[in-house]
């Protein structure tokens, strides 16, 4: 059953479309990001769903009411802000308070409502602090406990991560995660960071030029890309070329290896070039069993990352990434060194698009 | 030698000022021969008239201030906000009472509202303090609307807005509660700065017929000896006073201190 509707969604400014026929079915208490480069449209499809911006075309309904016409402080959404936005004149308590006392709450259910909320966010001792006096990271929170007092029943989030430092960011984003689903409030995230997006969404939105490239779970976005530009957005790609021979198997050689692609689409005739992708796991290091095919490579980089390490290599003439877990009785190979790599063609992604 | 000049530059420039300001000061306090005394003030003191215009300025210079914020702060957010586009449009405008005498403004209005035109204010001392108010208002607006912008532009005005929308709040919300407070530190600037001109200011009142301050120091200059300097340091005094409560309530303000 679907919560918030956006309906063939048009944005235009001037001659420039930015979002074109975007449409979204999205269900209560689900949490959806936005991924995309930065002049995708989807900042400007969050603004449309607040009320900042109007659609030039098109729809919003929220619980099946019709809102596209209506004003931003009319649409009972909660929103969260890369730059914080918190009012400097006002102590945490009374920033939190805000949306209450606009809405005209008596003064007892405030105070209540606002130490609930900054239990909820862990900062129930700095009420009386002005912004100023915080960290970003205690900023942001506010701005959560903030945009979630009023009660909105969707709560949108415009990359609010993007201005705090790395450690800050991961642990805020689990946290907001926790409190997502511990409130059950359905929640739009616009982010251009795809680790960010997978790590805490039920579904990701892949925006590519006004448009809705591929809608889906992160895991199906990640192993499962639609078209070229998700799989190159998403993740790191090692993209190679083969050969089809055998079409209505999915046979196809790559450097002289044969390999079976259950995705080779059937129009395919022999001896036509397909381009295909391969993430950097499922290149794997040395002989494996079960693997269809056996390629040399030469390393020509090692970056040793903690629990993974990433190796660059040069293979059936392309450059490619290679991960492999870090093992302390088994050290990485050194620059210069021949390895061999296993690979399967169930691995392979067909590039479309 | 560069340290040199710049000493002697500023040296030099701190004698301009402050020469005359001596010699005023020193003049006012010789109104008792053979000594220093502060009987010129003491004479200001004692006239009723100081007072009275005094007070009339002070009056006219709060209705002012307040005219002039409602006017200038929700036209400056608007720009800044709506329509940056028309930003250096609205500078001129408010640039132009610097460069339109005080005199052409004031005839302007008596002809268009004298007592045969449709609209009479000048038939009744309140119209014509009305009229005088609007008067000063032009007048300051060039400061008012710099302070409010330079104040304003200290702050994210657009996303502040949307944070206070998206919380339910309307334009007059937010233009009270989250503006106004945030650019107060500017809008007194603005305010006192209404404050001096207003006092000082002698043309439209004198040419409006109103019991102002400024009529009333031309006038004692006119027919006093040594008055008119202690008045002038009496005006120096408020000026600067008002120039230390703008330090002032700067420094008091806590997200102001924060900004900074």
């Amino acid at each position: 059953m679907s919560f918030l509707t956006l309906t063939h969604l048009e944005k235009t400014f001037g001659q420039n479309r930015v979002v074109k026929d975007f449409s979204l079915s999205i269900a209560k208490g689900e949490f959806i990001s936005l991924l995309g480069p930065s002049g995708c449209g989807k900042t400007t499809v969050l603004r449309m769903v607040a009320g900042f911006e109007t659609p030039t075309s098109g729809g919003i309904t929220i619980d099946g009411r019709d809102v596209t016409g209506l004003r931003a402080n009319a649409r009972n959404i909660g929103m969260m802000f890369q730059a914080y936005a918190l009012f400097p004149n006002m102590t945490v308590a009374d920033n939190v308070g805000f949306g209450l006392k606009v809405k005209g709450a008596p003064r007892a259910e405030r105070e209540a409502r606002v130490a609930e909320m900054l239990k909820l966010i862990g900062l129930s001792d700095l009420g009386g602090r002005f912004p100023f006096q915080l960290s970003g990271g205690q900023q942001q929170r506010v701005a959560l406990a903030r945009a979630l007092a009023p009660r909105p029943s969707v709560l949108l989030l415009d990359e609010p991560l993007s201005a705090l430092d790395a450690k800050v960011r991961v642990s805020l984003r689990n946290e907001i995660r926790q409190i997502q689903q511990e409130l059950g409030i359905t929640t739009i995230f616009v982010t251009h960071d795809q680790e960010e997006a997978m790590s805490i969404s039920d579904r990701i939105v892949v925006m590519n030029g006004g448009v809705a490239d591929q809608v889906g779970a992160p895991f199906d976005i990640y192993n499962r890309p639609r078209t070229r530009f998700v799989a190159n957005f998403v993740g790191t790609l090692n993209t190679f070329d083969v050969q089809v021979t055998d079409p209505a198997q999915g046979r196809v050689t790559l450097a002289g290896q044969s390999l079976t692609l259950p995705d080779a689409p059937l129009a395919s005739s022999v001896g036509q070039t397909l381009s295909v992708a391969l993430r950097p796991e499922a290149l794997r290091l040395g002989r494996l069993p079960d693997a269809e095919a056996l390629l040399t490579a030469r390393v020509t980089d090692v970056h040793f990352m903690g629990s993974v390490i990433r190796l660059k290599a040069e293979m059936a003439g392309a450059l490619v990434s290679l991960d492999t877990f870090n093992r302390p009785d088994a050290p990485p190979p050194v620059v210069g060194s021949e390895v061999e790599v296993s690979l399967s063609g169930r691995d392979f992604i067909v590039l479309q698009g | 030698m560069t340290r040199f000049f710049a000493w002697a530059a500023f040296l030099l420039g701190s004698l301009f000022f402050l020469l005359p300001l001596i010699g005023m000061t020193e003049f006012s306090l010789k109104a008792r021969r053979g000594e220093y005394s502060f009987d010129a003030y003491m004479r200001v003191f004692e006239d009723q008239r100081f007072w009275d215009t005094f007070s009339y300025s002070l009056i006219l210079a709060a209705a002012t201030i307040v005219v002039g914020v409602f006017l200038v702060v929700p036209t400056a957010y608007w720009v800044r906000l709506k329509l940056p586009q028309a930003r250096p449009v609205i500078e001129f405008i408010t640039l132009l009472p610097l460069v339109i005498p005080a005199i052409v403004i004031v005839f302007g209005y008596i002809r268009l509202y004298n007592t045969s035109s449709f609209l009479p204010m000048t038939g009744s001392a309140l119209g014509t303090d009305i009229l005088l108010t609007m008067g000063y208002t032009t007048l300051a607006l060039p400061y008012m609307y710099r302070s409010v912008d330079t104040g304003l532009r200290t702050i994210d005005v657009g996303t502040l807005t949307e944070a206070a929308q998206s919380l339910g709040a309307g334009w007059v919300t937010i233009l009270a509660r989250i503006i106004l407070p945030n650019v107060m530190v500017a809008v007194l600037s603005g305010a006192f700065l209404t404050l001096a001109i207003v006092l000082g200011e002698f043309t439209m009142a004198a040419l409006l017929n109103r019991p102002a301050f400024g009529p009333y120091m031309q006038l004692l200059g006119a027919n006093r000896a040594y008055e008119p300097p202690a008045l002038a340091v009496i005006a120096f005094a408020i000026t600067w006073g008002c120039m230390g409560l703008m330090q002032l309530v700067t420094r008091l303000s806590k997200h102001e201190r924060a900004k900074a």
